[in-house]
Parts: structure tokens; C-alpha cells; sequence
């Protein structure tokens, strides 16, 4: 196992563990975020280690939180962190705008972890175009090794220009994994103290105007600094020219034999005279980059400005996708124009029908009974089943088919709002307890002010599941040295004034299906809460009581209710018979409460 | 030398412990080493896929569709479902050991016949070997064993680059002290049956 904390030597690590060492070797003194795949690894291993190297950490209820609070650490001079997945950019977008004028003091660091492919993700949005929206430099690691070493480099950077810095990462530099020299360890400063600037910190119009002067002018000594970097360097030699960054680098240094690279890791401002001169005299120009043609259409207008007539080829000329994430074999796209290393012929996939493996809800995931009992609730009502980000997404699936409409953390709640407006029909907003305190609370107020009539079912397993399970206000926090009471749900719901609310436990699914049944019939906001801890998580913590379900042959009448309204995967059919999968059968009673004929029993 | 390992599976079967050993055995030969592996969404029951490429040159955590040198498959369906990953050179071990996606289990989809599998992938490559790698792991004393017996069986197997005693001390490394002793059991239990499988061979 690696030991992060290592005094020296080398180990194999994960991006993500490559980047918590590069935080301690820059002495970071404060770090927060709000958890994300990919991202999330970072989190959990500074709840566990933070305090050892003199860092704060916290996890804070959402990516703007985070970063106001990282923010404020930094404009104090302590050298500060904050990190999400690329959507949480999005969270943290409106601070981020400001305080690019304000600057910083300590150097501060945004990782976007980014995510092309949708591996955990509802888009593939690109973040770098947020280095060009906010004017702020941008550094890009192409694998675990620079990963870690970019993160004191960036830091140089954020305090040689007082400006917040783009750490951008996607999933294959966050989860790849690679062989990590340690460095030295850097002293943490965690405490600063903030001197005042009204000029500069608060931005009312008139010091926002000049601000945004002193901004553009840091943009060009920041484009300075980019052309001298050594994170952008040329390798190799050749008449053909590629210029790339992030994980795309991997790809062109092995597929693509021959070239010239450009390999470009600090993106924002790009060093423009070093890319014109790597272009001069090239018979042409490739540019290989995920996502967005972010690069490459800088390098057109650059050729453009200079008068540089050598071919540009990439995602404009049609060579290279604007979607996914990139791979080796995405490099044969550009035979024809380059010599590319081909590899042997794939095997055919073979002629049999395979089941399925998509993602799936637990044995015993209390999501499971609050979706039978609303399904149960609801019958043949037209309801809008708006549902939420996290492990509950996957009630999209058979049998349970509770998902219509998603978009991001809270949306559920708000777009709830909209369908109790613009339409007849009932909707139903699912949403988990870490997402409600990250952004459910405002649809919910909104619902009440508005006279939305509404259910919102809190689905609250006890912990922020999907990510790893990362301690939320709902549960308190227990870590590095500092302790807090759980928030409580109910009575945050009650303060807002709602017109119904009740607590159920959706392991009994009956009484979980009178609640709704109430829920629904109220003329108004109804909120039901249903609270149930994730058995992963007590599994983790070794607190789950080892029991087990088991079906009475003899009384089962085969008509497989349970199967089709509970779908545990710990419920197995052969042929007609129902059985229980031991190995995976927590005794939770679930499928208790469903049969019709009382033929399960939860036994020891 | 460049050598491509795509390891195929489902999650909590330890697929990510065992690219986790043959990486570690990788870094200690002296060799360069990229990896990637799921996390997240793909994990909760779903397929899960390792990649470990090491040797000269290697800078992509990636390999292409075709591009592997071994293809271990931890699961009968699992391996078929991700058999482009392998040319008519790869080798394919291929645990025959099922485990049953949700839909199978509730009786909305059927899984296939394990011979079906089997002959699925034999009828284009020469290069399969099956195991019942859980059976094996029971054996020893803990299907969750069934990782160290996949990584022994590829230590015996021809032409596997990564010495035996490096993959030993690998496992040892990279698993809880309590289970040394098992695991190191269920690696030799794999080792034996490959050994002998290339002897009847």
C-alpha cells in the first residue's frame, strides 16, 4: 500500500493520491471541497491526514462555499486549495468571476477535475474555457508523476501574480495511476492574517472597473511567464508539428512516431511567440486536444496574426472528435497525415447474447423501499418523477423507472417547481441528504413562497454515498481534530413552514407508502423524509448487524412481487423459485414487508 | 519490451487490488508503468476494467481496442463482453466462475450457458485459458481470494514477462497483514493449476 506520507522514495500512485503528496510538498496550509468523481480521492485521504501535516481541511456543504472559504484563506496568505469535479465548477463559478479581480496573497489553486467520457458525470463539459471567462493562468498535468509535481509550480505562479490559478485534471490523470518519486515535504502555514483593501477586495463598480484594467495587465505578465515556462516544452524533431496537452500528450507520444511535440502544460495565457515559432517552418501543424478545439483555435488565430500559411489539422478540419475522451486508437485517425503505429486486428466480439451490467442500487439500499412505496403511492397518477445527482440517479432503472428528469445537484427540487406551474401533472422531487443541504434548501423555500404544490422525498441514507461516503452537515463532522453535531433535517423542513412532513423508514415499505399516500394528497408543499443508513457505509464502519432474509418455500405463492417491486439483487430467481443470495443478503426486510403471503422472515 | 494487461471484471471482485499487485511487480522489475481504473458510478455492481501497460517507452494509461498482450477475465460474461480488447495472440484466461448481473438474478434476463461462453471465445482464438478461479479461491479458504489465484496462474503462464517471487512479494505488499498467509495460498494454488495445465499442454 502506498504510504503518501513518505518520508522518501517512490511509489505507484493515483492521480489523485499523486496530487494530496504535491499539496504537502507545497505546504498547503488550507484545503476544501465538496466531494466528486473524479476528484473525490483528494478528499478522503486529507479527512484522514490533513491534521498530521499541519493543513485544514473541510468537507463544506458546495462548491461555492468551498471556494469563498478557500478564498478568503488565501487573500490571507496562507497557501490554500480547493477542488471539484468539473461541474461543481460551475457551483463555484460566481465567486470564481470575482475574485479573479480581487486576486489572492497566498497562492490558491481551483482543481477542476474534469471528466470527457461521462464516466461519473451528466456532461463532459470542458473547464478550460473558465481559465479564458475569469482571465485566470491555467496549468494541465498529463499524468500522476506531473500531476504532483505541477501543483508546487502552480503555486510559484499564483503568488508571483497574486491571481488564483486553473489546476485542471480529467479522469484518466485523477485515475490513472503511475510510478511517483516522493520530494520533500514543505512546513504548512494554516494561519495567516488578512490586511485590508477595500481597492481590491470589495468590488463595487468603481474599484471593479479599475480592477478589471489591473486583471487584463496581469493577464500579459502572466503570458510572459507561460512563454518561459518549462511546462511548455518542445521534444523532438520532424517536419510534422503537434501541439497538445493533458492526458492527449499520452497518446500522441506513443501513437504518433516521428513528430515534433509541442507538449503545453501551463494552457492559460498560452506562450503565443513560443507557439508561432514551433509552427514556423513546419510542414504542418497538428493539434491534439479532448474536448473542446480550446488549443487549437488559439493556434489559428495565431497563424492568422503572424501570417503563418502552414495547415492546421485537428477537430476543425474534421481529423480528431470534439467527443470523449481520447485513446490510443483515436491517434489512426490521423493517418493519412502522419505516420501512426497501428496495432494488431481486434478479436471480433463474439455471437452470444450477453445480459446487462449496468450500475445498480445495493442489496438492502434503502432507496429501493421509498421507490417501491412511492411507486405503490402513486399508481396510475400523473406524476414528474424530478430526481437529483447521486446513487438514487439509478432509479432510473427497471423496475423502478423514478427518474424523468435530471440536470444537477438541487435541480430536481427547482425544476419540481416549474412542473407544479407549466403543467397538471404531480411532481415528485427526489433528493439526497448531503445534495439538500448542497443546494435543496433554496427550491425548497421557493416552493413554499411560490405556493408550488410539490412532494419532495429526502432520501437520507446518512452520508454523501455515491462519492465515497464523505461525512455532510446531516451526519457532523468527526475529523481531524474537530467535532460537530449532526444537522437535523426534520426540523430544518419544519422551520421552513412546509404542509406536510413526516420521518418514515423505507425498510418498511407499507408504512413508507401510507406516508406518500398523505404526501400526495396535501394541497401544497409536502416533504417526506426518508431515513435509512446506507449499509456500504455501516458496512464500512463495521456496524452493520450481520442478518439475513430467507424465503419459505412452502408459503411463497411464485408471484414474484418482491422481485418486481423491490429488485434486490440479493433476491435470486431459478426457474419459478424465489431464494436468497446469502452472500449478498443483509436482512434488511424489505422484501418482508412486500410479500404478500408473509413467506419471508428476516432470521439471524 | 512493452506489455498490455487488460483486466476485466466486476466490481468487489478485486480487479483494482490485482492490477494494484502486477503494477507494484511492474515498478520493481525496473520497468516504466501507467495504469487506469475505474471509480465512481461504474463501480456500484456494474463491469470493471483495469489497464496496466509497462515497459519502454509506455506514456498511455490506455491501450487500444486489439492492443493487449493479456487479457484477464474475472468473469465468464465479463471476458466475452470485452474480448476486442485481445488479438489472436493475446493471451485470454478467463475465470469460469459467474457472477449473476441484477437483471439475471430477479429473472428478467437470462445468463448464458458457461460452455456457450467458452466456445464463443475459442472458436476465434487458440489462446484461451479457462479457470475456476472462485472454486480454487474456496478452496484455499476465501472466494475473495480469487484475485491471488488469478495472479498466480499468469506467473506460471508461457512468456509472462514479471518474475514469480516479484508478483509474491507484490501481494504481500498491497493486502491486509491478516490475509497474507491465504492469499499466498490461493497465488500458489493458481500457479500450481497453470504449471500443470501447460505440462498436460
Amino acid at each position: 500500500m502506498a504510504d503518501i506520507l513518505s518520508k522518501g522514495g517512490r511509489d505507484l500512485l493515483l492521480g489523485n493520491e499523486a496530487i494530496t503528496r504535491g499539496l504537502m510538498e507545497a505546504g498547503v496550509g488550507f484545503a476544501s471541497t465538496y466531494p466528486g468523481t473524479p476528484s473525490s480521492e483528494v478528499g478522503n485521504l486529507l479527512e484522514k491526514m490533513a491534521d498530521k501535516v499541519g493543513m485544514y481541511f473541510e468537507f463544506s456543504t458546495n462548491e461555492k462555499v468551498a471556494f469563498e472559504a478557500a478564498a478568503a484563506a488565501a487573500a490571507s496568505g496562507v497557501r490554500s486549495f480547493v477542488f471539484m469535479k468539473h461541474v461543481g465548477v460551475n457551483v463555484a463559478a460566481d465567486p470564481l468571476m470575482t475574485l479573479a479581480y480581487s486576486g489572492v496573497r497566498g497562492g490558491l489553486l481551483l482543481m477542476s477535475a474534469d471528466d470527457p467520457s461521462c464516466h461519473s458525470s451528466q456532461n463532459e463539459q470542458d473547464n478550460r474555457i473558465y481559465s479564458k471567462l475569469a482571465l485566470i493562468p491555467m496549468v494541465e498535468p498529463s499524468t500522476p508523476a506531473e500531476a504532483k509535481d505541477m501543483v508546487p509550480a502552480a503555486y510559484d505562479i499564483s503568488e508571483e501574480l497574486g491571481m488564483p490559478v486553473l489546476y485542471r485534471t480529467t479522469t484518466r490523470v485523477n485515475h490513472a495511476r503511475g510510478i511517483v518519486e516522493y520530494g520533500p515535504m514543505a512546513e504548512a502555514k494554516a494561519k495567516g492574517r488578512f490586511e485590508k483593501d477595500v481597492q481590491r477586495f470589495v468590488n463595487v463598480p468603481a474599484f471593479a472597473k479599475r480592477n478589471r484594467v489591473r486583471l487584463l495587465e496581469l493577464n500579459a505578465k502572466a503570458m510572459a511567464m507561460s512563454e518561459k515556462s518549462p511546462l511548455n516544452r518542445v521534444e523532438g524533431e520532424g517536419p510534422v508539428g503537434v501541439i497538445t496537452s493533458g492526458a492527449a500528450y499520452n497518446y500522441v507520444k506513443e501513437g504518433l512516431p516521428g513528430v515534433s511535440i509541442l507538449k503545453l502544460g501551463f494552457t492559460n495565457p498560452l506562450p503565443e511567440k513560443k507557439i508561432a515559432d514551433f509552427i514556423a517552418g513546419k510542414e504542418k501543424i497538428i493539434v491534439a486536444e479532448e474536448l473542446e478545439p480550446f488549443l487549437e483555435d488559439q493556434v489559428l488565430r495565431i497563424c492568422a496574426q503572424k501570417g503563418l500559411s502552414v495547415p492546421v489539422y485537428g477537430k476543425r478540419s474534421g481529423h480528431l472528435p470534439m467527443e470523449w475522451e481520447y485513446s490510443p486508437e483515436t491517434m489512426r485517425r490521423l493517418s493519412g497525415l502522419v505516420d501512426v503505429e497501428k496495432g494488431p486486428e481486434p478479436l471480433p466480439l463474439p455471437d452470444v447474447e450477453l445480459p446487462g451490467r449496468p450500475p445498480t442500487l445495493c442489496a438492502g439500499c434503502p432507496h429501493r423501499g421509498i421507490y417501491a412505496a412511492t411507486k405503490k403511492a402513486v399508481g396510475k397518477r400523473d406524476v414528474v418523477y424530478c430526481s437529483d445527482i447521486g446513487c438514487y440517479t439509478l432509479g432510473v432503472q427497471p423496475p423502478f423507472g423514478t427518474a424523468d428528469f435530471i440536470v444537477c445537484m438541487g435541480g430536481g427540487a427547482g425544476a419540481a417547481g416549474g412542473f407544479s406551474k407549466a403543467t397538471d401533472q404531480m411532481p415528485i422531487a427526489f433528493i439526497g441528504d448531503s445534495t439538500f443541504f448542497h443546494a435543496g434548501l433554496p427550491p425548497l423555500v421557493s416552493a413554499k413562497f411560490n405556493n408550488h404544490k410539490l412532494t419532495m422525498v429526502i432520501l437520507d441514507n446518512r452520508a454523501t454515498a455515491m462519492t465515497g461516503h464523505q461525512p455532510n452537515p446531516g451526519t457532523g463532522r468527526d475529523f481531524g481534530g474537530i467535532s460537530t453535531e449532526p444537522l437535523d433535517i426534520e426540523a430544518i423542513v419544519r422551520s421552513v413552514g412546509v404542509d406536510f412532513l413526516e420521518v418514515v423508514d423505507p425498510y418498511d415499505v407499507k408504512a413508507s407508502a401510507a406516508a406518500m399516500e398523505r404526501a400526495l394528497a396535501t394541497d401544497g408543499v409536502s416533504v417526506v423524509i426518508s431515513k435509512r443508513a446506507c449499509p456500504l457505509e455501516l458496512r464500512k464502519r463495521k456496524a452493520l448487524e450481520p442478518r439475513l432474509c430467507e424465503v419459505d418455500q412452502d408459503a411463497c405463492i411464485r408471484c414474484h412481487i418482491c422481485l418486481r417491486t423491490i429488485a434486490c439483487p440479493a433476491l435470486q430467481k431459478k426457474g419459478d423459485d424465489v431464494s436468497v443470495d446469502e452472500l449478498q443478503c443483509i436482512g434488511c426486510g424489505m422484501c418482508v414487508s412486500v410479500c404478500p403471503k408473509g413467506a419471508i422472515k428476516v432470521v439471524k | 519490451m512493452k506489455y498490455s494487461i487488460q483486466i476485466v471484471g466486476v466490481g468487489g471482485q478485486g480487479v483494482l487490488l490485482a492490477s494494484m499487485v502486477l503494477g507494484t511487480a511492474a515498478m520493481e522489475a525496473g520497468h516504466r508503468v501507467a495504469m487506469s481504473e475505474v471509480h465512481g458510478m461504474a463501480q456500484r455492481g456494474g463491469t470493471v476494467l483495469c489497464t496496466l501497460r509497462f515497459g519502454d517507452g509506455v506514456h498511455s494509461p490506455l491501450e487500444a481496442a486489439g492492443g493487449a498482450d493479456l487479457l484477464m477475465g474475472f468473469e465468464p460474461v465479463e471476458t466475452c463482453r470485452n474480448l476486442n480488447l485481445a488479438n489472436k495472440d493475446t493471451k485470454v484466461l478467463m475465470n469460469l466462475d459467474p457472477v449473476y448481473p441484477s437483471m439475471v438474478a430477479a429473472g428478467f434476463e437470462e445468463y448464458p450457458k458457461i460452455d456457450d461462453l467458452v466456445k464463443a471465445v475459442s472458436d476465434v482464438t487458440d489462446n484461451l485459458v479457462t479457470i475456476d478461479a472462485t472454486s480454487i479461491a474456496i478452496e484455499a479458504g476465501k472466494a475473495v481470494t480469487a484475485n491471488a489465484v488469478m495472479i498466480g496462474a499468469v506467473a506460471a503462464a508461457e512468456g509472462f514477462p514479471l518474475g514469480k517471487d516479484l508478483l509474491k512479494d507484490a501481494l504481500v505488499a498491497n493486502v491486509p497483514k491478516k490475509f497474507v498467509d491465504l492469499n499466498l495460498k490461493a497465488f500458489e494454488m493458481g500457479y500450481e493449476y497453470m504449471s500443470s495445465k501447460r505440462k498436460r499442454a
